[in-house]
Protein backbone atom coordinates (compact mmCIF):
# COMPACT_ATOMS: atom_id res chain seq x y z
CA UNK A 1 0.00 0.00 0.00
CA UNK A 2 2.92 2.66 0.70
CA UNK A 3 4.35 1.68 -2.52
CA UNK A 4 1.01 2.47 -4.07
CA UNK A 5 0.80 5.90 -2.09
CA UNK A 6 4.55 6.41 -3.34
CA UNK A 7 4.06 5.96 -6.88
CA UNK A 8 0.75 8.08 -6.72
CA UNK A 9 2.43 11.37 -5.36
CA UNK A 10 5.16 10.77 -7.95
CA UNK A 11 2.95 11.00 -10.44
CA UNK A 12 0.83 13.40 -9.65
CA UNK A 13 4.32 15.81 -9.51
CA UNK A 14 4.90 14.47 -13.02
CA UNK A 15 1.63 15.26 -14.16
CA UNK A 16 1.74 18.87 -12.88
CA UNK A 17 5.03 19.25 -14.51
CA UNK A 18 3.93 17.75 -17.54
CA UNK A 19 0.96 20.14 -17.94
CA UNK A 20 3.03 23.51 -16.89
CA UNK A 21 5.21 22.42 -20.28
CA UNK A 22 2.09 22.44 -22.05
CA UNK A 23 1.26 25.57 -21.00
CA UNK A 24 4.66 27.62 -20.90
CA UNK A 25 5.66 29.19 -23.78
CA UNK A 26 9.65 30.41 -22.57
CA UNK A 27 11.83 27.87 -24.14
CA UNK A 28 14.29 27.90 -21.38
CA UNK A 29 11.33 27.06 -18.73
CA UNK A 30 10.07 24.47 -21.34
CA UNK A 31 13.50 22.91 -21.05
CA UNK A 32 14.29 23.35 -17.71
CA UNK A 33 10.79 21.46 -16.38
CA UNK A 34 11.89 18.80 -18.62
CA UNK A 35 14.81 17.74 -16.95
CA UNK A 36 12.51 18.00 -13.50
CA UNK A 37 10.03 15.64 -15.26
CA UNK A 38 13.66 13.38 -15.81
CA UNK A 39 14.78 13.49 -12.33
CA UNK A 40 11.12 12.66 -11.12
CA UNK A 41 10.80 10.24 -13.61
CA UNK A 42 14.50 8.25 -12.37
CA UNK A 43 12.67 8.58 -8.82
CA UNK A 44 9.51 6.80 -9.99
CA UNK A 45 11.95 4.10 -11.40
CA UNK A 46 13.69 3.90 -8.11
CA UNK A 47 10.59 3.48 -6.39
CA UNK A 48 9.33 0.63 -9.15
CA UNK A 49 12.90 -1.64 -8.35
CA UNK A 50 14.68 -0.51 -11.77
CA UNK A 51 17.70 1.10 -9.86
CA UNK A 52 19.66 0.76 -13.32
CA UNK A 53 16.92 2.32 -15.16
CA UNK A 54 16.86 5.07 -12.82
CA UNK A 55 20.93 5.56 -13.48
CA UNK A 56 20.45 6.35 -16.97
CA UNK A 57 17.45 8.07 -17.01
CA UNK A 58 18.99 10.29 -14.29
CA UNK A 59 21.85 10.84 -16.41
CA UNK A 60 20.94 10.80 -19.74
CA UNK A 61 17.30 12.22 -19.62
CA UNK A 62 18.35 14.69 -17.01
CA UNK A 63 21.81 15.43 -18.14
CA UNK A 64 22.69 15.19 -21.63
CA UNK A 65 19.28 15.76 -23.40
CA UNK A 66 19.33 18.78 -21.36
CA UNK A 67 22.41 20.06 -22.37
CA UNK A 68 21.59 19.57 -26.02
CA UNK A 69 18.16 21.29 -25.48
CA UNK A 70 20.03 24.33 -23.67
CA UNK A 71 22.41 24.21 -26.96
CA UNK A 72 19.84 24.10 -29.46
CA UNK A 73 17.90 27.16 -27.82
CA UNK A 74 20.92 29.15 -27.81
CA UNK A 75 21.34 28.63 -31.11
CA UNK A 76 17.55 29.03 -32.59
CA UNK A 77 15.18 31.08 -30.59
CA UNK A 78 14.37 31.85 -26.92
CA UNK A 79 10.53 31.94 -27.03
CA UNK A 80 8.06 30.11 -28.70
CA UNK A 81 4.64 31.53 -30.28
CA UNK A 82 1.53 31.28 -28.13
CA UNK A 83 -0.87 28.77 -29.80
CA UNK A 84 -2.62 30.24 -32.47
CA UNK A 85 -4.85 27.21 -33.99
CA UNK A 86 -7.97 25.91 -31.88
CA UNK A 87 -7.16 23.70 -29.88
CA UNK A 88 -10.33 21.09 -29.77
CA UNK A 89 -8.97 19.13 -32.36
CA UNK A 90 -5.72 18.10 -31.12
CA UNK A 91 -8.32 17.60 -27.29
CA UNK A 92 -10.34 15.17 -29.56
CA UNK A 93 -7.82 13.04 -30.88
CA UNK A 94 -5.45 12.40 -27.32
CA UNK A 95 -8.95 11.58 -26.03
CA UNK A 96 -10.05 8.97 -28.83
CA UNK A 97 -6.56 7.82 -28.37
CA UNK A 98 -6.38 7.56 -24.81
CA UNK A 99 -9.93 6.08 -24.48
CA UNK A 100 -8.58 3.15 -26.80
CA UNK A 101 -5.31 2.65 -24.95
CA UNK A 102 -7.25 2.32 -21.85
CA UNK A 103 -9.85 0.18 -22.93
CA UNK A 104 -6.04 -1.98 -24.27
CA UNK A 105 -5.46 -2.35 -20.27
CA UNK A 106 -8.85 -3.56 -19.36
CA UNK A 107 -7.41 -7.38 -20.16
CA UNK A 108 -3.48 -7.08 -18.45
CA UNK A 109 -2.47 -8.59 -15.61
CA UNK A 110 -2.71 -6.64 -11.74
CA UNK A 111 -0.20 -4.53 -11.52
CA UNK A 112 2.94 -6.33 -9.69
CA UNK A 113 1.06 -9.80 -10.35
CA UNK A 114 3.51 -12.43 -9.72
CA UNK A 115 1.61 -14.74 -11.91
CA UNK A 116 1.94 -12.01 -14.80
CA UNK A 117 2.85 -13.80 -18.02
CA UNK A 118 5.75 -11.32 -18.56
CA UNK A 119 6.77 -12.51 -15.07
CA UNK A 120 6.68 -16.66 -15.63
CA UNK A 121 8.38 -17.32 -18.99
CA UNK A 122 12.13 -16.23 -19.80
CA UNK A 123 12.76 -13.81 -16.20
CA UNK A 124 13.13 -16.69 -13.91
CA UNK A 125 15.46 -18.53 -16.35
CA UNK A 126 17.55 -15.29 -16.17
CA UNK A 127 17.04 -15.17 -11.85
CA UNK A 128 17.61 -19.04 -11.49
CA UNK A 129 21.02 -19.57 -13.99
CA UNK A 130 22.76 -16.49 -14.21
CA UNK A 131 24.86 -16.75 -11.33
CA UNK A 132 26.35 -19.98 -12.82
CA UNK A 133 26.25 -19.14 -15.87
CA UNK A 134 27.92 -15.57 -15.95
CA UNK A 135 28.37 -15.01 -12.30
CA UNK A 136 27.55 -11.19 -12.12
CA UNK A 137 25.85 -10.26 -8.83
CA UNK A 138 23.55 -7.45 -11.30
CA UNK A 139 20.87 -9.60 -13.19
CA UNK A 140 20.31 -6.58 -15.43
CA UNK A 141 24.31 -6.29 -16.52
CA UNK A 142 24.65 -10.21 -17.46
CA UNK A 143 21.37 -9.87 -19.45
CA UNK A 144 22.83 -6.45 -21.13
CA UNK A 145 26.53 -7.41 -21.92
CA UNK A 146 26.27 -11.52 -22.15
CA UNK A 147 23.01 -12.51 -22.89
CA UNK A 148 21.54 -9.97 -25.14
CA UNK A 149 25.11 -9.21 -26.09
CA UNK A 150 24.59 -8.56 -29.25
CA UNK A 151 21.43 -6.23 -28.72
CA UNK A 152 23.18 -3.69 -26.88
CA UNK A 153 26.08 -4.07 -29.85
CA UNK A 154 23.46 -2.54 -31.86
CA UNK A 155 22.10 -0.21 -29.57
CA UNK A 156 26.10 0.96 -29.90
CA UNK A 157 25.39 0.98 -33.83
CA UNK A 158 22.58 3.38 -33.45
CA UNK A 159 24.01 5.76 -31.48
CA UNK A 160 26.91 5.79 -33.69
CA UNK A 161 24.63 6.70 -37.00
CA UNK A 162 22.58 9.12 -34.71
CA UNK A 163 26.37 10.85 -34.14
CA UNK A 164 27.06 10.45 -37.49
CA UNK A 165 24.21 12.33 -38.86
CA UNK A 166 24.16 15.22 -35.67
CA UNK A 167 27.90 16.10 -37.45
CA UNK A 168 26.65 15.48 -41.02
CA UNK A 169 23.68 17.90 -40.51
CA UNK A 170 25.41 20.83 -38.63
CA UNK A 171 28.74 20.77 -41.02
CA UNK A 172 29.56 24.02 -42.18
CA UNK A 173 27.44 25.99 -39.78
CA UNK A 174 29.71 28.31 -38.74
CA UNK A 175 31.57 28.55 -42.47
CA UNK A 176 27.85 29.21 -43.98
CA UNK A 177 27.12 31.87 -40.96
CA UNK A 178 30.11 33.54 -41.81
CA UNK A 179 29.73 33.49 -45.16
CA UNK A 180 26.58 35.36 -44.70
CA UNK A 181 27.89 37.91 -42.71
CA UNK A 182 29.97 38.94 -45.22
CA UNK A 183 27.39 38.87 -47.84
CA UNK A 184 25.38 41.19 -45.97
CA UNK A 185 28.05 43.44 -44.85
CA UNK A 186 29.39 44.40 -48.96
CA UNK A 187 25.52 44.56 -49.73
CA UNK B 1 -15.16 -3.12 -10.93
CA UNK B 2 -14.28 -4.52 -7.96
CA UNK B 3 -11.54 -1.92 -5.73
CA UNK B 4 -8.89 -4.73 -6.62
CA UNK B 5 -9.30 -4.33 -10.36
CA UNK B 6 -8.92 -0.03 -9.81
CA UNK B 7 -6.06 -0.35 -7.56
CA UNK B 8 -3.86 -3.26 -10.38
CA UNK B 9 -4.99 -0.91 -13.21
CA UNK B 10 -4.85 2.40 -11.66
CA UNK B 11 -0.71 3.19 -12.52
CA UNK B 12 -1.18 1.87 -15.97
CA UNK B 13 -4.14 4.58 -16.44
CA UNK B 14 -1.92 7.34 -14.82
CA UNK B 15 0.86 6.55 -17.27
CA UNK B 16 -1.99 6.79 -20.31
CA UNK B 17 -2.32 9.83 -18.92
CA UNK B 18 0.80 11.15 -18.77
CA UNK B 19 1.67 9.73 -22.32
CA UNK B 20 -1.66 11.32 -23.68
CA UNK B 21 0.06 14.75 -22.10
CA UNK B 22 3.03 14.38 -24.41
CA UNK B 23 0.90 13.42 -26.86
CA UNK B 24 -1.08 16.78 -26.81
CA UNK B 25 1.96 18.77 -26.94
CA UNK B 26 3.13 16.94 -30.20
CA UNK B 27 -0.01 17.59 -32.23
CA UNK B 28 -1.19 20.83 -30.65
CA UNK B 29 2.09 23.44 -29.81
CA UNK B 30 3.60 24.57 -33.26
CA UNK B 31 7.25 25.21 -31.80
CA UNK B 32 9.43 22.50 -32.97
CA UNK B 33 11.72 22.08 -29.64
CA UNK B 34 8.58 22.42 -27.51
CA UNK B 35 7.57 19.30 -29.68
CA UNK B 36 10.64 17.45 -29.39
CA UNK B 37 10.10 17.96 -25.83
CA UNK B 38 6.49 16.59 -26.17
CA UNK B 39 8.32 13.46 -27.63
CA UNK B 40 10.21 12.71 -25.10
CA UNK B 41 7.46 12.66 -22.47
CA UNK B 42 5.42 10.38 -24.45
CA UNK B 43 8.39 7.90 -24.28
CA UNK B 44 9.09 8.21 -21.07
CA UNK B 45 5.53 7.37 -20.66
CA UNK B 46 5.69 4.09 -22.34
CA UNK B 47 9.14 2.97 -20.41
CA UNK B 48 7.10 3.92 -17.05
CA UNK B 49 4.41 1.17 -18.19
CA UNK B 50 6.85 -1.34 -19.27
CA UNK B 51 8.85 -0.80 -15.72
CA UNK B 52 5.67 -1.08 -14.04
CA UNK B 53 4.80 -4.29 -16.08
CA UNK B 54 8.11 -6.13 -14.42
CA UNK B 55 7.32 -4.91 -10.67
CA UNK B 56 6.31 -7.85 -8.83
CA UNK B 57 4.75 -7.22 -5.55
CA UNK B 58 7.01 -7.39 -2.40
CA UNK B 59 9.87 -7.88 -4.63
CA UNK B 60 13.50 -5.73 -5.02
CA UNK B 61 15.82 -4.90 -7.74
CA UNK B 62 17.37 -8.06 -9.11
CA UNK B 63 20.57 -7.75 -7.76
CA UNK B 64 22.24 -10.50 -5.78
CA UNK B 65 23.65 -9.98 -2.38
CA UNK B 66 27.41 -11.30 -1.89
CA UNK B 67 28.60 -12.57 1.22
CA UNK B 68 31.83 -11.97 3.15
CA UNK B 69 34.16 -13.75 0.89
CA UNK B 70 33.39 -12.01 -2.04
CA UNK B 71 30.61 -14.90 -2.94
CA UNK B 72 27.22 -14.53 -4.45
CA UNK B 73 24.89 -15.68 -2.57
CA UNK B 74 21.33 -16.47 -4.19
CA UNK B 75 18.83 -16.38 -1.26
CA UNK B 76 15.44 -18.34 -2.77
CA UNK B 77 13.26 -16.07 -0.23
CA UNK B 78 14.15 -13.03 -1.82
CA UNK B 79 11.31 -12.17 -4.59
CA UNK B 80 13.04 -10.09 -7.44
CA UNK B 81 11.12 -8.37 -10.45
CA UNK B 82 11.94 -8.77 -13.82
CA UNK B 83 15.23 -8.23 -14.99
CA UNK B 84 14.44 -8.08 -19.15
CA UNK B 85 12.06 -5.08 -19.14
CA UNK B 86 15.00 -3.26 -17.59
CA UNK B 87 17.21 -3.95 -19.95
CA UNK B 88 15.02 -3.50 -22.51
CA UNK B 89 14.39 0.08 -21.53
CA UNK B 90 18.03 0.85 -21.18
CA UNK B 91 18.46 -0.02 -24.51
CA UNK B 92 15.41 2.31 -25.42
CA UNK B 93 16.58 5.37 -22.92
CA UNK B 94 20.04 5.77 -24.75
CA UNK B 95 18.56 4.89 -28.53
CA UNK B 96 15.93 7.95 -27.69
CA UNK B 97 18.39 10.37 -26.76
CA UNK B 98 19.84 9.16 -30.22
CA UNK B 99 17.35 10.42 -31.78
CA UNK B 100 16.84 13.35 -30.13
CA UNK B 101 20.07 14.50 -31.05
CA UNK B 102 19.46 14.03 -34.06
CA UNK B 103 16.12 16.02 -34.07
CA UNK B 104 17.84 18.49 -32.74
CA UNK B 105 20.10 19.05 -34.86
CA UNK B 106 17.53 19.26 -37.68
CA UNK B 107 15.81 21.73 -35.75
CA UNK B 108 19.20 23.75 -36.04
CA UNK B 109 19.18 23.54 -39.92
CA UNK B 110 15.80 24.24 -40.21
CA UNK B 111 16.34 27.53 -38.16
CA UNK B 112 19.53 28.50 -40.38
CA UNK B 113 17.42 27.63 -43.43
CA UNK B 114 13.72 29.51 -42.75
CA UNK B 115 15.05 32.52 -39.55
CA UNK B 116 12.28 30.48 -37.74
CA UNK B 117 11.15 27.33 -35.37
CA UNK B 118 7.45 27.84 -35.61
CA UNK B 119 5.84 25.06 -37.58
CA UNK B 120 2.69 27.76 -38.74
CA UNK B 121 5.61 30.05 -40.26
CA UNK B 122 7.63 27.51 -41.77
CA UNK B 123 4.32 26.20 -43.66
CA UNK B 124 3.30 29.88 -44.72
CA UNK B 125 7.20 30.15 -45.81
CA UNK B 126 6.85 27.12 -48.18
CA UNK B 127 3.84 27.74 -49.54
CA UNK B 128 4.51 31.72 -50.54
CA UNK B 129 7.91 29.79 -52.20
CA UNK B 130 5.38 27.35 -54.17
CA UNK B 131 3.32 29.86 -55.32
CA UNK B 132 6.26 32.12 -56.29
CA UNK B 133 7.80 29.00 -58.60
CA UNK B 134 4.63 28.05 -60.00
CA UNK B 135 4.42 31.73 -61.45
CA UNK B 136 7.68 31.69 -62.81
CA UNK B 137 7.11 27.97 -64.05
CA UNK B 138 3.77 29.21 -65.97
CA UNK B 139 5.40 33.03 -67.29
CA UNK B 140 7.85 30.26 -68.98
CA UNK B 141 5.22 28.24 -70.49
CA UNK B 142 4.59 31.16 -72.41
CA UNK B 143 2.01 32.80 -69.53
CA UNK B 144 -0.91 30.40 -70.43
CA UNK B 145 0.05 27.76 -67.70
Amino acid sequence: MTETIVNFILFSMLVITAFAIVRQDRLFTVVMLASVFSLLTAMLFVALDAVDVAFTEAAVGAGISTVLMLGTIALTARGAKPASRPNTLPLLVVLVTGAGLVYGTLDMPNFGDPEAPSNVHLAPHYLTNSIEEIDVPNVVTSILASYRGFDTLGETAVVFAAGIGVLMILSGLRHRRREDEEEEEDA
Amino acid sequence: MTLEFFIGHINYWLFIVLMMTGFYIVVACGNLVKKVVGLNIFQVAVFMLYISISKVTGGTAPIFPIDRMGKIKADPEIVYSNPLPHVLILTAIVVGIATTSLALALIVRIREAYNTIEEDDILEIDARTARAENIIHGEAMGGRA
